[in-house]
């Protein structure tokens, strides 16, 4: 077994399970702190509701965020020993930093923030809920500085074979940071307003379906139940959280093009064979790729590929912002890349293992950059679109709600998933593009601050040892990912009162339970 | 006494330090936090409230405590690649089942009261138990083996990757730092609880001090022995990691629980640095050959970077120092079990989980035991 493979799959799902939890986190947490502030502004019960509910959703959703987040620090010298010791000097500064300037923040707060209702100043309290989102964000920040640094060196020099940090202040404002981060955090902002959308949505049809809320003469009608609290507050919560949530979703996704598009027109510079990959881009030229397709379906060449169509002029708009400047192709590229860095990996096992003296293959798997580039904005607009649609629904000031319908419910929900799919595809494209390399070259400095993956992994740890840790690894997140499923899904079925029983229980409310909140607003 | 570090760089000793002072904060708050978890069992927490009690007197902190870990094993990547890169890959074995007993720990945490059913609270109670007590296991066998040694060839690589399977070290250290964390949790218990949970605390807590500290007291004398750079400053602080013991064990003796909480916390730290020095200006011994043994030079990361990770640690960690201490600081009340609540389960309450609801009634009689 060549624990290269294994290497590289367990890294990829490992990766892309902790990204589905850490784009909800980045992208609900402020939506939270949002509702927290209105409420200690406005003291209105709608955003006490909205703070409590979504809030919860967060702290589940933050909880294995937080776990699976462990495994990606440890598994760098657990099964990347070489590329720690590599890159070490540059790349593990930011990590620290990350723990130092944002970890303990976020974790510090948070807890402050469960169990602060009621015992911290409204003012304080809701700065908590800020302080742990201004955690979370600075993390991203670091994390993808760490990441740029390998689409990108820079701020290094090559001693002794290893790069050496000589201007930190270059690694945090490298320029793929720069555009990467404001791009992550759209991404997760348009995860979080769809996100609110899709389950306001289900809790607006359900008040429909249940018959508490009907619509005559194109006007809503809001009814009350005691019954889970389902009150004309309850009504304005959700319609609030569906606006709410729609317009910062159109404006994540508005924040992914315009980052995108400046993230692309950088890539051209420093990683010309991703986004020629990305395009499936075998000839220099001016179009973008429509569709493209390969009858050899596992081929990594040029020979088969066939674009049947395409925009003229396109894609050099993407690139340059003009029409007729050609975008270099796989081909002209591929001569570049043999004439730098050579066509055959040194012929050392110890450091290549079996891929020692084979002949380096350039290019990245076309299918997969092509159609990740493309999964990632189709995905991504269509869930502007959703947000677009459920705006529009749901109009006249106060008077709109969404229509009856089982179909549309089933549709709103799916779309949910959407910009979850657009970033893990983005996310698939831009680490698959980057192969053969692990640290990418950077043609405009030293190319030979450089790594083959194939060099990054742990010499001594055997293939067989890393598959245990995969299958290890791989059947805990696919249970617990059955669990946390299993469990937002009552919750979000329960509605406001799961987060405030109070609302139902008032009755039932002693005064020597009373007391005991003074003492515990919150308990486990 | 200080001779020590003579003719050694100084960025790399300071950082030695520092991830020294990352992994004792890490053992003094996460170890109660461990310890609690292990003592949510059945064999110490009598009742169900009992046990929501324990969980919430770590609930507000556990998640900080543990950011010490990370930023432990973040700081050693980016100051001592090398020491982070040997010593993970060596340890892959048991560190992928610290990764499992770490995740399980902060989902039991947050999963246990989700629902209010008895079989979903004791799975999750038992998982709990369970990764605490693997965690500190694994934790203590991580420390043990970067101070007495793994077979590094030329390349810093182990070359037996089942080694630690076989060294006394692993459950040495694994064992010890068991003991610590459960002294540390009836510490903390007996602190932050009243009624006879925190008699029972104190109970427990006073015979197992005396047979408990002993796993560490030798792992520290051992280094001492064998460590090539044991003198004065490392017996010294052996010494106040003795001295620590012996007030803690007094002040238990005398019911003085916050004292006693921090001999105890005393004596993991001056153990633990005592432990470490005596092998400074060694990082991961190689027991193949000296030679191949990771050190504070060959290790380390460049003087840039030290410099500005000195910098950022410098400001940061009196200033995160000072806000975990006033987080404890918000949460000091002593609860008691009639604090907890009675449980409901959330998302019963809902008028859509109506019918799940009536599902469950009809199986238990009216009056069954609410958890």
């Amino acid at each position: 077994m060549d624990p290269l493979t294994i290497a590289r799959w367990q890294f990829g799902i490992t990766t892309v399970y902790h990204f589905f939890m850490v784009p909800l986190t980045l992208g609900l947490g402020p939506l939270v702190a949002f509702f927290h502030w209105r409420y200690v502004r406005t003291g209105a019960e709608r955003y006490k509701r909205l703070t409590k509910f979504w809030g919860k959703l967060f702290i589940i959703n933050f909880a294995m965020g937080v776990a699976t987040g462990l495994v990606q620090e440890f598994q760098f010298g657990m099964a990347w020993s070489e590329y720690s010791r590599f890159v070490g000097d540059v790349f593990g500064a930011p990590l620290a930093l990350e723990g130092l300037l944002a970890f303990f923040f976020e974790s510090t707060f948070i807890g402050l923030w469960i169990f602060g209702w009621g015992k911290l100043k409204p003012a304080i309290h809701a700065t908590t809920i800020t302080i742990a989102v201004a955690g979370s964000w600075a993390s991203a920040y670091f994390i993808l500085v760490a990441n740029s640094w390998m689409q990108h060196p820079v701020g290094v020099e090559m001693k002794e074979g290893r790069p050496v940090m000589t201007d930190v202040w270059a690694v945090l404002t490298n320029s793929t940071a720069l555009v990467t981060v404001p791009h992550v955090l759209a991404g997760a902002l348009l995860v979080g307003g769809a996100f609110l959308v899709g389950l306001s949505w289900w809790h607006l049809w359900r008040r429909r379906q249940l018959g508490i809320d009907t619509v005559v003469d194109g006007k809503v009608v809001i009814g009350e139940r005691s019954e889970g609290a389902r009150d004309a507050e309850d009504f304005h919560a959700w319609r609030y959280a569906l606006r709410f949530g729609a317009v910062i979703a159109i404006a994540g996704f508005l924040g992914t093009a315009f980052t995108g598009h400046a993230q692309a027109q950088l890539m051209i510079q420093q990683q010309p064979m991703k986004m020629a990959a990305a395009e499936a881009a075998c000839e220099d030229g001016t179009s973008f790729s429509v569709f493209s397709y390969s009858i050899d379906p596992s081929s990594q060449s040029c020979d088969h590929l066939t674009t049947p169509l395409e925009v003229p002029g396109l894609l050099s708009f993407l690139a340059y912002e003009n029409f007729s400047e050609p975008v270099p192709g796989v081909e002209t590229l591929l001569k570049q890349y043999q004439d730098e860095l050579g066509t055959h990996y040194p012929d050392d096992p110890e450091r290549f293992g079996q891929m020692a003296g084979q002949e380096i293959t350039y290019t990245p798997i076309f299918e997969i950059t092509y159609y990740g580039f493309r999964g990632m904005f189709t995905f991504g607009g269509m869930s502007a679109v959703v947000a677009i649609y459920a705006l529009w629904i749901t109009r006249k000031k106060g008077m709109g709600t969404v229509p009856d319908s089982r179909w549309l419910k089933n549709f709103h929900l799916i779309a949910l998933w959407f910009p979850f799919i657009g970033n893990t595809a983005g996310w698939v494209f831009t680490e698959m593009g980057r192969q053969p390399f692990v640290v990418a070259p950077n043609f405009q400095e030293d190319t030979s601050v450089m790594l083959f993956t194939a060099a990054g992994v742990s010499p001594e740890v055997s293939g067989g040892t890393i598959l245990f840790s995969l299958i290890a690894l791989g059947s805990l997140y696919a249970i617990l990912a059955v669990v946390e499923i299993y469990l937002l899904t009552r919750y979000v079925r329960a509605g406001i009162p799961a987060a405030m029983p109070e609302l139902v229980e008032q009755h039932e409310d002693s005064d020597e339970n009373s007391n005991n909140r003074d003492v515990l607003a919150f308990a486990y | 006494m200080f001779e020590i570090f003579a003719d050694q760089p100084l960025l790399p000793t300071i950082w030695f330090i520092v991830i020294g002072i990352l992994f004792c904060g890490y053992l003094v708050l996460d170890g109660f936090d461990l310890g609690v978890g292990m003592l949510m069992s059945r064999l110490f927490s009598k009742t169900e409230k009992e046990r929501r009690l324990l969980l919430n007197t770590i609930g507000p902190v556990w998640d900080g405590n543990e950011v010490w870990l990370i930023t432990a094993g973040a700081g050693m990547f980016a100051s001592f690649p090398f020491w982070y890169a040997s010593l993970f890959s060596a340890l892959y074995i048991p560190l992928t089942l610290l990764l499992v007993f770490l995740i399980l720990r902060v989902v039991a945490i947050d999963y246990r009261g989700k629902q209010n059913n008895p079989r979903w609270i004791s799975t999750w109670n038992t998982l709990l138990s369970l990764s605490s007590f693997g965690i500190a296991f694994l934790i203590g066998a991580l420390l043990a083996l970067t101070t007495t040694g793994i077979p590094l060839n030329e390349r810093g690589n182990s070359i037996d990757i089942f080694a630690w399977a076989t060294s006394p070290f692993t459950y040495l250290g694994g064992i010890a730092v068991v003991c610590f964390s459960l002294i540390q949790g009836l510490a903390f218990i007996a602190l932050k609880t009243d009624g006879p949970i925190r008699y029972r605390a104190r109970a427990v807590q006073r015979p197992l001090m005396l047979v408990g500290s002993a796993p560490l007291l030798i792992w520290a004398l051992l280094l001492q022995w064998k460590g090539e750079s044991a003198g004065m400053l490392s017996y010294i602080l052996c010494l106040v990691g003795v001295l620590g013991l012996i007030l803690g064990y007094i002040s238990a003796l005398q019911g003085r629980e916050g004292r006693s909480f921090v001999g105890n916390s005393l004596f993991v730290c001056g153990s633990m640095l005592g432990i470490f020095l005596a092998l400074y200006p060694t990082v991961l011994p190689s027991t193949l050959n000296p030679a191949h043994s990771l050190t504070v030079t060959n290790a380390s990361s460049s003087p840039y970077t030290l410099t500005v990770m000195s910098w950022v640690v410098g400001i940061m960690l009196p200033l995160i120092i000072g806000y975990q201490c006033w987080s404890y600081y918000q949460f000091r009340q002593r609860m008691k079990v009639e604090h907890i609540p009675d449980a409901h389960d959330p998302t019963e309450l809902g008028e859509s989980n109506q019918a799940v609801t009536h599902r469950s009634r009809q199986k238990e009689p009216a009056n069954s035991p609410k958890c």
